[in-house]
């Protein structure tokens, strides 16, 4: 019994922290489908974190918070858009730079907020629901913010793959030249998707500090997000549902070097939280490493059976990002 | 040549101008932010500015900032001309000053400091020119873009500095969350003393001269190489075309790989530098590299380039992140990012300024 | 939907592209459109199709005159174009390309899309699964989907610039098959091509343009050696090459085949001999290309052997036959020959391929200064190599090359040339061949090929023909690069 209480208790606490990683990660997923890369995810997290729980402690209102994180998210994408689209900056470029000032923004803006008491985005499990044996509990017994990450996978997979305009978006990043030939407005569309993307990444920046980790302050576990969110985009192949894959595997290496810390109290463990972050983004190997010329030679070499399962896997777990991703598109 | 409609001089005006437009922005934009706090913007410039000149202290806290800084930028010079992005350069620094760490508590018995302090020096650029190999690696064999690659680096290096200043070298008998012992006088650089020319007295400085002579001579190193060697022309072509660069002879994997190594290399001699150097804590501390690497980035994107503007760019920003960290910023109650604030505004506008020009001020080719 | 093309000019710079093209076509016909690359096809195409917007001219369709700033508007007009490489989304799916850009609910309904494919599809025998991934399809498919997918945008003038490049005899015939139907529905079709066979079994009336001018107009069917005239010229070139004696076999090719993913040569085998010059003639894209980046090292046959000076380099890197005395000169010179932001001194050192250390910038200098007089370059060594003519980036591609060379494999050695500078170029060309090098040249201009080669190799869809330079006219050598010549 104990077992399973912990474990149905382990995978509760996943989806309960998992929501500022997953709104980053959908919202990133958006804006690199369209075809801009925003690199600025771990500034712009903490800025919007930030902005989120200030404009709650000022006007008291939690929505207001959200819509304000939400603003500043999609205020610093725009910004990395407008450089790459119409100044023809390399989105690396002002990617990177915006993410170290947003960070430092954060740490400076934020500095009369720190330590204030934090306002909670309050519990709400839903009736019902949450007697259901099992998945009750883990689905059910969470924050509304919870509800809306689980809402907002599927919104984004049904808008992405079932819709007329998500159709187009795959379109964008794939191949502009094609999308214009359709009829697209490839810059405008690319601006707009990076205004959507960046303001999700600004919720998941919200709902860090207004839920995940009550408050505002320095040193707060938020630095660093932002780069896994990135990394885990390319692991989920730029579709929401293999994200949210990597984001829940993620969360889950965090929670349980979180329980080894807390049971082995000696600081020899401290360096535990580091490694998902390193072992998240050197699983980026296994997902790129099999498209190199050197892999498919040395599996010519098998036999075929195992060579046969081994491409199989390998071929499963390759990503290949939106193949006119961080380019644009120049009138003739 | 002459440009149709503008002279070569009303060429070089617009680009200053609009840099200097840049610079402005970026001050007001400073300046605001400030005002939101409820700041005064000319007291925080006088508070930043005494803190880092004021008095030796100050100045010396800037030269000890100025060097590893300089060196990370001439490394990054390298892997920038051949078009690769780098961000694992705080990885490397601080794997160079684990090295470096390791190296002096392997030998510190057996050897006298003159020794073990050099030989530190050079494990500390192994271990760094090694750690940048892996992300070169990983690049080019395993398809991984090398800026995640060289995050994940990071990250371990930053976990490993965790393990071994907790666990493995961590002070026996105490509480395992102090960290490691920090080493005693005699394994530091000697510090600056205080000298005379005629009347007037410089007073000492905690900073060690061979810091500051390292880190000239390796920005006039690198800037001579980029102009004067073949390595630097091969690497500035395969930034610029790789493709052709290819056509043309020039075997890509290597230089690739070579330059990654040298900035690897460079990064963790600054690794080294924040161990031993006077002005440190003297000891190997998580997170030791502290933003030295990224500063450096801004740098670099900064003087795209040109390596000579790496040296006042650098002194610059060494000082505005010195000046806003010490204590009369956070009597104001400034957090000490302010001096990154200003840093990143500065590159973003100019950055965005440079882009104007690109693309509306287009130069008129022959 | 009959269409009108009147006095349309487009320039890019200083190319005339289309310099005052009339151009009629009737409803419900099959109208070729001829000529040779770069004689103006692709760009009047882009023009009636929205992706260009003329400088002058005007467009009527029915006689309405109409302005298409985009390619989706000229769809809604009416006019849609197939290019030869189709401006599909080779990550989606086959039913995912037809329905994107097609108006329609916020919900596709995927099963109607689906019906309306395969029943299009079903009137034109062509073969698609609508779930499959448009990059698993041949281009002979792709350019299946394309047509169905403009045919259900309501295209009545439907172009195809090129289409029969990369695809199978079986594929031609389905999509031969199509354009015939359409054209008795009632639609407009416009081919164009370069393969006088192709053109003279499918269409009834031909324009052929030549340097951007409509050289001639014609019903078909016509007599072959009109279509060559109006496409090449006039004139009946004299070989000028005095016989050179020739040395030792210095390249080999054993039964080669290279391919890549839209076309292969198959089982070449050649001797090359020292001092002999050999031209590779044919439209692009149809390998010689692939041919000449074989013998540099630059890519892997799948098949067959490489030999310089009797020992064995297939497979060997490139570096090896850079060492061995074999040179490639791209035929794009900013793309992959020259490096926009250097300049000419900075390419003389990088090309010297120097052991040494530190840069000789003043013997550099030199050299340049040398360089730029031997080859007439108008620059200076501090010039950046992006502010130099066409011809002039030229000249210094020719001038980075190693003073010996065994091998000289060239992309259009002469093209955007004045007849001076090709003069010149040729005579350097010809020293180096007193000197024993070997030359394989690809060039688009029938009198070069003619006047300075021992023998040709014609290359037509991956297919191979040699011919004897001096024995062959103008004449049959435009017929063999239409393809006419090579069975089937």
């Amino acid at each position: 019994m104990d077992v399973l209480d912990f474990l149905l208790d382990f995978l509760r606490a996943i989806l309960a922290a998992s929501p500022p990683i997953l709104f980053a990660v959908l919202g990133e997923t958006i804006t690199e489908r369209a075809g801009v890369t925003n690199l600025s995810l771990n500034g712009s997290i903490m800025l919007s974190a930030m902005v989120g729980f200030a404009a709650t402690v000022a006007t008291g209102s939690l929505v207001v918070g959200f819509l304000a994180a939400m603003l500043v998210g999609a205020i610093v994408a725009l910004t990395v858009a407008f450089a790459s689209l119409t100044l023809y900056l390399p989105q690396v470029a002002t990617g990177f730079v915006l993410t170290l000032l947003c960070r430092d923004l954060a740490y400076v803006l934020g500095n009369p907020y720190a330590d204030k008491p934090a306002i909670l985005v309050p519990h709400t499990p839903i009736p019902v629901l949450v007697d259901i044996p099992v998945i009750g509990p883990i689905l059910f017994d969470q924050d509304p913010i919870v509800y809306l990450s689980l809402l907002a996978i599927v919104l984004v997979w049904v808008y992405m793959f079932k819709t007329r305009p998500g159709l187009v978006l795959q379109g964008l990043g794939e191949r502009p030249a094609a999308s214009f030939a359709r009829g697209a407005n490839v810059n405008l569309l690319r601006s707009i998707y990076t205004a959507i993307g960046g303001a999700l990444v600004g919720f998941g920046g919200a709902s860090f500090s207004l839920l995940v980790s009550a408050g505002w302050s320095r040193v707060k576990g938020i630095d660093g997000i932002g780069w896994i969110a990135l990394a885990i985009v390319i692991f989920g192949n730029w579709q929401p549902i293999r994200a949210a894959f990597g984001v829940y595997l993620f969360v889950a290496l965090q929670q349980l070097a979180g329980k080894v810390q807390s049971v082995v109290p000696l600081g020899s463990t401290d360096f535990l939280p580091r490694l998902p972050f390193a072992l998240m983004i050197l699983t980026l190997l296994l997902v790129t490493v099999g498209n190199a010329e050197w892999v498919a030679r040395l599996l010519a070499d098998l036999p075929p059976g195992p060579r046969r399962v081994l491409t199989r896997t390998i071929q499963w777990l390759q990503t290949s990002p939106p193949a006119a991703l961080g380019t644009l598109l120049k009138k003739e | 040549m002459k440009k149709s409609g503008r002279t070569r001089a009303e060429t070089i005006a617009a680009e200053w101008g609009l840099r200097l437009a840049g610079v402005v922005a970026a001050l007001i934009l400073s300046a605001l932010v400030l005002l939101v706090l409820g700041v005064s913007p000319f007291r925080v410039a006088w508070i930043i500015l005494s803190a880092a000149f004021g008095s030796p202290s100050g100045i010396s806290g800037v030269l000890s900032l100025w060097m590893p800084l300089l060196l990370c930028a001439a490394g990054l010079l390298f892997t920038f001309s051949a078009g690769m992005w780098n961000i694992g350069i705080e990885g490397q620094i601080a794997i160079g000053a684990v090295v470096a760490t390791g190296t002096i508590l392997l030998l510190r018995d057996v050897l006298p400091p003159a020794a073990v302090l050099p030989l530190a020096a050079l494990g500390g650029m192994l271990g760094g020119a090694l750690w940048a190999l892996l992300v070169g690696l990983l690049r080019l064999y395993g398809n991984v873009n090398e800026i995640f690659g060289g995050l994940g680096l990071n990250f371990l290096a930053d976990g490993l500095i965790l393990y071994l200043v907790k666990g493995p070298w961590g002070q026996p008998g105490r509480s395992a969350t102090s960290g490691m012992e920090p080493f005693p006088p005699a394994l530091w650089l000697p510090a600056l003393p205080s000298w005379s020319i005629g009347p007037w007295q410089v007073p000492a400085l905690n900073v060690s001269p061979i810091e500051l002579l390292l880190g000239l001579m390796a920005i006039v190193a690198v800037a001579l190489a980029l102009r004067g060697t073949h390595f630097g022309l091969r690497l500035k072509a395969i930034g610029k075309n790789l493709r052709s660069a290819f056509l043309l002879g020039v075997s890509t994997t290597r230089h690739l790989l070579v330059s990654f190594a040298l900035c690897g290399a460079l990064a963790g001699l600054a690794g080294w530098m924040l161990v031993v150097g006077p002005n440190t804590r003297h000891q190997l501390l998580p997170q030791i590299s502290s933003g030295i690497g990224f500063l450096a980035i801004l740098v670099v994107l900064l003087v795209s380039l040109n390596a000579w503007w790496a040296l006042p760019v650098t002194f610059f920003f060494a000082a505005i992140a010195k000046g806003s960290s010490l204590r009369p910023t956070m009597e104001l109650g400034l957090d000490s990012a302010v001096g990154g604030v200003i840093q990143g505004l500065l590159v973003l506008f100019i950055l965005l300024a440079q882009g104007l020009q690109n693309r509306f001020l287009q130069r008129e080719g022959g | 939907m009959k269409v009108e093309l009147l006095d349309i000019h487009k320039h890019f710079g200083p190319v005339r592209a289309n310099d005052g093209i009339s151009l009629c076509v009737e409803p419900g016909t099959i109208h070729a459109l001829l000529g040779e690359n770069g004689a103006g096809k692709s760009t009047l195409m882009k023009v009636l199709s929205g992706f260009f917007s003329a400088d002058r001219g005007t467009i009527l369709l029915d006689g309405r005159p109409v302005s298409m700033d985009s390619p989706s508007q000229a769809i809604a007009c009416g006019v849609g174009m197939l290019h030869q490489d189709p401006l599909d989304f080779p990550a989606l799916s086959v039913l995912d390309n037809y329905l994107l850009g097609s108006p329609g609910r916020f919900f596709p309904d995927r099963g109607r899309g689906r019906r309306a494919l395969l029943s299009l599809a079903a009137q034109f025998d062509f073969h698609l699964h609508p779930e499959a991934r448009v990059a698993a399809l041949s281009i002979g498919e792709r350019q299946q989907l394309e047509i169905l997918r403009l045919l259900w945008l309501g295209v009545q003038v439907l172009i195809l610039d090129e289409p029969t490049t990369a695809i199978s005899a079986q594929q031609k015939e389905k999509l031969f098959a199509a354009l015939r139907q359409l054209a008795a529905q009632g639609r407009t079709v416009i081919f164009v091509s370069h393969k006088l066979a192709e053109v003279e079994e499918l269409c009834q009336r031909v324009t052929v343009l030549s340097h951007g001018r409509v050289a001639g107009e014609a019903a078909i069917p016509c007599a072959t050696e009109h279509l060559v005239r109006m496409m090449f010229g006039q004139e009946i070139a004299q070989s000028k090459r005095p016989p050179t004696p020739l040395g030792e076999v210095v390249l080999e090719l054993d039964r080669l085949t290279v391919s890549d993913w839209r076309l292969e040569v198959k089982d070449l085998s050649l001797q090359v001999r020292a001092g002999e010059v050999i031209g590779l003639a044919g439209l692009e894209g149809s390998g010689q290309r692939l041919v000449l980046q074989a013998c540099a090292g630059l890519r892997r046959p799948q098949a067959g052997r490489i030999s310089l000076g009797g020992r064995d380099f297939t497979g060997r890197p490139y570096s090896r036959f850079l060492d061995a005395g074999v040179a490639y000169m791209p035929a794009g010179r900013l793309e992959e020959g020259l490096i926009p932001g250097m300049t000419l001194t900075e390419h003389v050192a990088l090309a010297s391929r120097s052991r040494a250390f530190l840069v000789d910038w003043k013997a550099a200098g030199q050299t340049t200064a040398e360089r730029i007089r031997q080859y007439n370059i108008v620059g200076t060594p501090a010039s950046p190599v992006e502010s130099l003519s066409g011809g002039n980036q030229q000249r210094t591609l020719l001038g980075l090359l190693p003073p010996y060379l065994q091998v000289l494999l060239m992309e259009h050695p002469t093209r955007g040339l004045d007849i001076e500078s090709t003069e010149y170029i040729w005579q350097q060309l010809q020293q180096r061949t007193q000197q024993g090098t070997a030359i394989l040249f690809a060039s688009a201009d029938l009198d070069e090929l003619l006047d300075r080669s021992d023998r040709l190799l014609v290359f037509f869809a991956g297919r191979v023909k040699e011919l004897d330079a001096r024995t062959t006219s103008v004449q049959q050598l435009g017929e063999w690069i239409g393809g006419k010549g090579f069975d089937g």
